[in-house]
C-alpha cells in the first residue's frame, strides 16, 4: 500500500514541477484580477484545473452571474468527464465508492495522461500519491505567484501573464500539426473568438468561450467524426 | 455577491463533472458524434481562450506578440509544455527590456 503511494508520488514529480511554474502565472493573474492571495490559493486548492480557473477568475472579475460561472465551468471542464469515464474502466477492485469519490477530485489532464499510460489496473494509493504531490505543486505555485506578484518588478510579473497561454498553445499546436481535424477545430474556435472579442462585444467573455467551443467542436464532430483507431491511439 | 460564493460554485461544478462519471458510469458512450464532440472540446476551449487574449496577456501588444511567436514555434517542434510556457514568458520579458 505504502509503496504504491510512493510510486504515485514519484511519477507525479514532473507534473508537480510543471504545475509549480504554470500556477505561478495563475497566481499573478488572479491578483491582477483583484483577488487576494488567500482567494487565489483557495481556488487552486479546491479546483485543481488551469483553464477553468482562469475563466472562473474572469467571471469573478467581471462580476458575472452564478449561472454564467456554472456554464463556463461545465463547458471548459466537461473534458474531465470523458477522462473520468475512461479511467473508471481501469480501476482496481480496491477502488470502492468512497475511494472513487475522493480520487475524482484529482482527475486533471496530466494525471489522467500518466494514469492512462500505466500498465494494468490502478490502485487508490497510487492515484492519491500522484494527486497529493501535483496538488502541492499547484497550490504552492499559486501562493508564490499571488504573493510575489505584488513584490516582483512590473516587467517580470507582466511577462508571467503569458505563461498559461503559452502552455495552452503547447497543448493545441502539436496535435493541430498532425491532424487536419484538430487544426480545423482550433482555427474555427480562434476565428469565432476574435469575432466575439471585437465585433459581438455585447456577449461576455465567459459565454463567448462557451459558444466558440461548442460551435467549433460540434462542426468538427460533424465533418470529422473520430474513428475507433484514433480513439485507441489516444489522439 | 462575495468571492467565496463564486469559488464554492466553481469548485462544486468542477468536482461533480469529474465525480459523476468516475463513480457511477461504467459503459462506453456509443454515439460517434458525442465521442467526437468530446474529443474536440478541449482544443476548441483552449484555442478560444488563447486567441486573441494572448496578445494582450502581458499588457503590451508587442511583447505579447513576440512571446506568442516563440510559443508557436517551440510548440510546433513538440517541446515540453513547461519549456514552451517559460520561453514565451522569457521572450516577452526580454522584448520588454528592449523597447
Amino acid at each position: 500500500m505504502k509503496s504504491n503511494f510512493l510510486r504515485g508520488m514519484r511519477d507525479g514529480i514532473p507534473i508537480a514541477l510543471g504545475y509549480l511554474s504554470v500556477s505561478f502565472g495563475f497566481g499573478i493573474l488572479a491578483v491582477q484580477s483583484g483577488l487576494s492571495v488567500f482567494q487565489a490559493s483557495a481556488i487552486s486548492a479546491s479546483n485543481l484545473t488551469s483553464a477553468g480557473q482562469i475563466a472562473g477568475v474572469g467571471v469573478i472579475a467581471a462580476g458575472g452571474t452564478l449561472l454564467e460561472m456554472i456554464l463556463v465551468q461545465l463547458v471548459i471542464n466537461i473534458r474531465y468527464s470523458l477522462m473520468a469515464l475512461s479511467l473508471s474502466q481501469k480501476l482496481d477492485k480496491r477502488f470502492t465508492t468512497p475511494h472513487r469519490l475522493l480520487a475524482s477530485y484529482g482527475i486533471t489532464d496530466e494525471i489522467f495522461a500518466v494514469c492512462s499510460a500505466q500498465k494494468g489496473v490502478i490502485v487508490p494509493a497510487y492515484m492519491y500519491g500522484m494527486i497529493l504531490i501535483a496538488m502541492i505543486g499547484w497550490v504552492l505555485g499559486t501562493f508564490l505567484g499571488a504573493s510575489a506578484g505584488e513584490i516582483l518588478p512590473e516587467a517580470v510579473s507582466s511577462a508571467m501573464g503569458i505563461v498559461l497561454y503559452g502552455m495552452f498553445l503547447a497543448i493545441i499546436i502539436p496535435p493541430s500539426r498532425r491532424k487536419k481535424s484538430v487544426l480545423f477545430v482550433t482555427l474555427i474556435a480562434a476565428l469565432l473568438s476574435i469575432v466575439f472579442k471585437y465585433v459581438l462585444t455585447m456577449i461576455s467573455g465567459g459565454f463567448a468561450v462557451i459558444i466558440c467551443a461548442i460551435a467549433a467542436a460540434g462542426l468538427g464532430a460533424l465533418l470529422f467524426p473520430v474513428t475507433d483507431e484514433e480513439e485507441e491511439a489516444g489522439e | 455577491m462575495t468571492v467565496a460564493v463564486y469559488i464554492f460554485v466553481m469548485a462544486a461544478v468542477t468536482y461533480i463533472i469529474r465525480m459523476v462519471p468516475f463513480t457511477f458510469f461504467r459503459k462506453k458512450i456509443k454515439s460517434r458524434f458525442v465521442r467526437s464532440f468530446l474529443k474536440y472540446i478541449p482544443y476548441a476551449v483552449l484555442s478560444a481562450m488563447t486567441i486573441p487574449a494572448i496578445f494582450t496577456s502581458t499588457g503590451n501588444v508587442v511583447t505579447s506578440a513576440v512571446g506568442t511567436v516563440v510559443a508557436v514555434v517551440l510548440a510546433f517542434f513538440d517541446l515540453p509544455l513547461i519549456v514552451v510556457a517559460l520561453a514565451a514568458s522569457l521572450a516577452s520579458f526580454l522584448t520588454g527590456l528592449l523597447i
